[in-house]
């Protein structure tokens, strides 16, 4: 790339030179061009996780198409980056699948939508059933490395963990892993659905995330002998539970009160519950 | 009929220099419009490179460039900025990568040059170049999907690996190697191809002991252009390289890529934390620009070779 930019600037490839300033002058179009079509309406953004993304983009379909004028919009990037929108306005609501941090606190309004629960997945041949909390940290601490160990077939255990900075990782840690770190063996895929395809085809493979996206690939372990249902999250006796949240900088407008509103109402909750979610109250 | 056709040059001729000194006045604002829009790029790129120092180099201070290199431990979170498995991690991949682009595109390279007809030359390197408009999330799928299954199956391990990235770089490198390669080969003179055959060397022969010496300049400028690609590609890698954190011991352990560490967390990171993946991106900066320069001066060489023989 270089080297052909410095060739053709010295005039070595002069054949190139229009190839070089064509596509200059793309760009430039593609930068003007956006400005150029730019509309306001009354859109709300909604940026954030993307453990909530799905059921907000669901909400917002439906929101939308009973809402008359007013849009949402969702995209997802992550719990931190859907705090940062809100905070530089870029979004008028973040998405957050942890509780905040106290300092998070201080500055966001936050509420939350819906409790879910964070389910720890195996490949559906795995024997084992279940695990204790301690033994689901001590595995993800990299000190139990064979499935035997915890009553399953001799194999190794590979551990499948999420990014640092996603919401479902930071409430994984926050709620297994206590004092101990996530061992750097650890594999790092950066959503929900590639940690589903690597377990949904790695026999060996020990992973986490929502209970609401768990489908029917994947075996949900019981921990501490509870089953990860939504009647279970509900009870509260299945210990792994977060938070998710809709979170704002001030006071949220009123367009993105309405998502919220419309979030919280009956029909939104029940939505919610539908798909795997355990509900506010 | 002949004298009309011989007015119409005299008119256009008379016209001649008021339309030549519109004419250059035009041309010369045209190659101004140009100018600053070639201009506009190369700001790009300096604009590019100052921010990414900018943000880069104070982190680097403030760990020490020694620990930030050498150390293993990357615990962003807790202020431990250790890039040396990503480091590794790159240099085994793109290593890797290399091995499989090179034997491969070079066997291209030679085959549309010493041994094909042209009729199938005019339809294999097209479909080789063709490799190079494929996007390269498709190639991570492939990947994913094809690959990491197979490495699992048969060679062990958890299949996301610095083969498998090596191998999908490595044929993502194709196009490039073959392309310079077989510019390279057909560079070299007709007189050595033919001296060699003269004095009884084979094809073969002729092919390894003159061919391929004679254009090895062109030959490496094209591996390290390739290898700069590889270098620099993220989204495949993240794909199939399992991202880890640990220094990887064979090549059936995952590994993670200064390019995958920037862009897996990037989307979250604040504070110092974005700083070091800023910091992770000027490492990266200072090991491509490493190869362009080595890649600029070999194929330099080659010109200067090429006017010698000439």
């Amino acid at each position: 790339m270089f080297v052909d930019l410095v060739q053709i600037l010295r005039g070595e490839r002069k054949e190139d030179m229009k190839w070089l300033l064509g596509g200059v002058l793309l760009l430039l179009a593609l930068l003007l061009l956006p400005g150029l079509g730019s509309e306001k309406g009354a859109t709300v953004n909604v940026i954030g996780s993307t453990s909530v993304q799905p059921f907000a983009e669901m909400l917002a379909e439906e929101f939308n198409r009973i809402g008359g004028h007013r849009r949402v919009e969702v995209q997802g990037g992550g719990s931190t980056a859907g705090l940062q929108a809100a905070l530089n306005g870029v979004a008028d609501i973040g998405m957050c699948s942890r509780s905040l941090k106290e300092d998070e606190a201080k500055v966001f309004q936050s509420v939350a939508i819906a409790r879910d629960g964070l389910s720890v997945v195996v490949h559906p041949s795995n024997r084992v059933d279940g695990l204790t909390k301690q033994q689901v940290e001590r595995i993800f601490a990299g000190e139990i490395t064979n499935w035997a160990e915890v009553g399953g077939e001799d194999r190794p255990i590979r551990l499948i963990t999420r990014e640092e900075g996603s919401g479902t990782r930071e409430a994984f840690v926050k709620l297994v892993m206590g004092k101990s770190r996530i061992s750097p063996k650890a594999m790092t895929q950066e959503s929900n659905g590639s940690v589903k395809e690597l377990v949904r085809n790695d026999s060996c493979a020990i992973g986490y995330m929502s209970l609401g996206l768990v489908g029917k690939d994947l075996k949900a372990l019981k921990v501490d002998g509870v089953e990860p249902t939504a009647e279970q999250v509900m009870t509260k006796k299945y210990p792994l539970v977060r938070p998710f949240l809709f979170v704002t900088k001030s006071k949220p407008g009123s367009d993105a009160q309405a998502f919220i509103d419309y979030v919280l109402s009956v029909e939104g909750q029940q939505m919610l519950v539908k798909e795997g979610l355990v509900r506010v109250q | 009929m002949s004298t009309m056709r011989a007015q119409i040059p005299v008119q256009s001729a008379a016209r001649r220099p008021l339309l030549a000194r519109r004419r250059l006045d035009s041309e010369r604002v045209i190659s101004w419009v140009l100018f600053l829009m070639a201009l506009s790029a190369l700001s790009g790129l300096a604009v590019i490179t100052a921010f990414i120092f900018k943000e880069g180099i104070p982190i680097i201070a403030k760990v020490g460039l020694r620990r930030f290199i050498f150390s293993s431990h990357w615990y962003p979170l807790e202020g431990e900025f250790g890039i040396l498995p990503m480091i590794v991690g790159s240099l085994m991949v793109t290593a890797g990568a290399m091995v499989i682009g090179m034997v491969f595109g070079l066997g291209c390279a030679i085959l549309l040059t010493q041994y094909c007809p042209p009729r199938m030359v005019s339809i294999i390197k097209p479909a080789i170049e063709l490799l190079a408009g494929i996007p390269s999330v498709v190639y991570g799928f492939i990947g994913v999907a094809i690959l990491v299954p197979f490495i699992r199956d048969y060679l062990g391990g958890p299949g996301l690996s610095v083969l498998a990235s090596s191998i999908v770089l490595g044929v993502m490198m194709l196009p490039t190697i073959t392309s310079i390669s077989v510019d390279a080969l057909r560079a070299v003179p007709k007189s050595y191809i033919e001296g060699s055959i003269a004095l009884g060397a084979t094809e073969w022969q002729t092919t390894h002991m003159v061919v391929l010496k004679a254009a090895r300049s062109g030959i490496v400028a094209a591996v390290i252009l390739g290898m700069g690609r590889a270098v620099g590609e993220t989204m495949a890698v993240i794909m199939v390289a399992g991202n880890t954190l640990e220094l990887p011991h064979s090549i059936l352990d995952p590994v993670r890529t200064l390019t995958s560490n920037i862009a897996l967390e990037m989307g979250y990171a604040a504070g110092d934390h974005r700083k070091a993946l800023f910091a992770t991106g000027v490492v990266l900066f200072v090991i491509i620009m490493v190869l362009n320069t080595i890649a600029l001066r070999v194929s330099r060489r080659r010109s200067k070779v090429k006017v010698l023989a000439k």
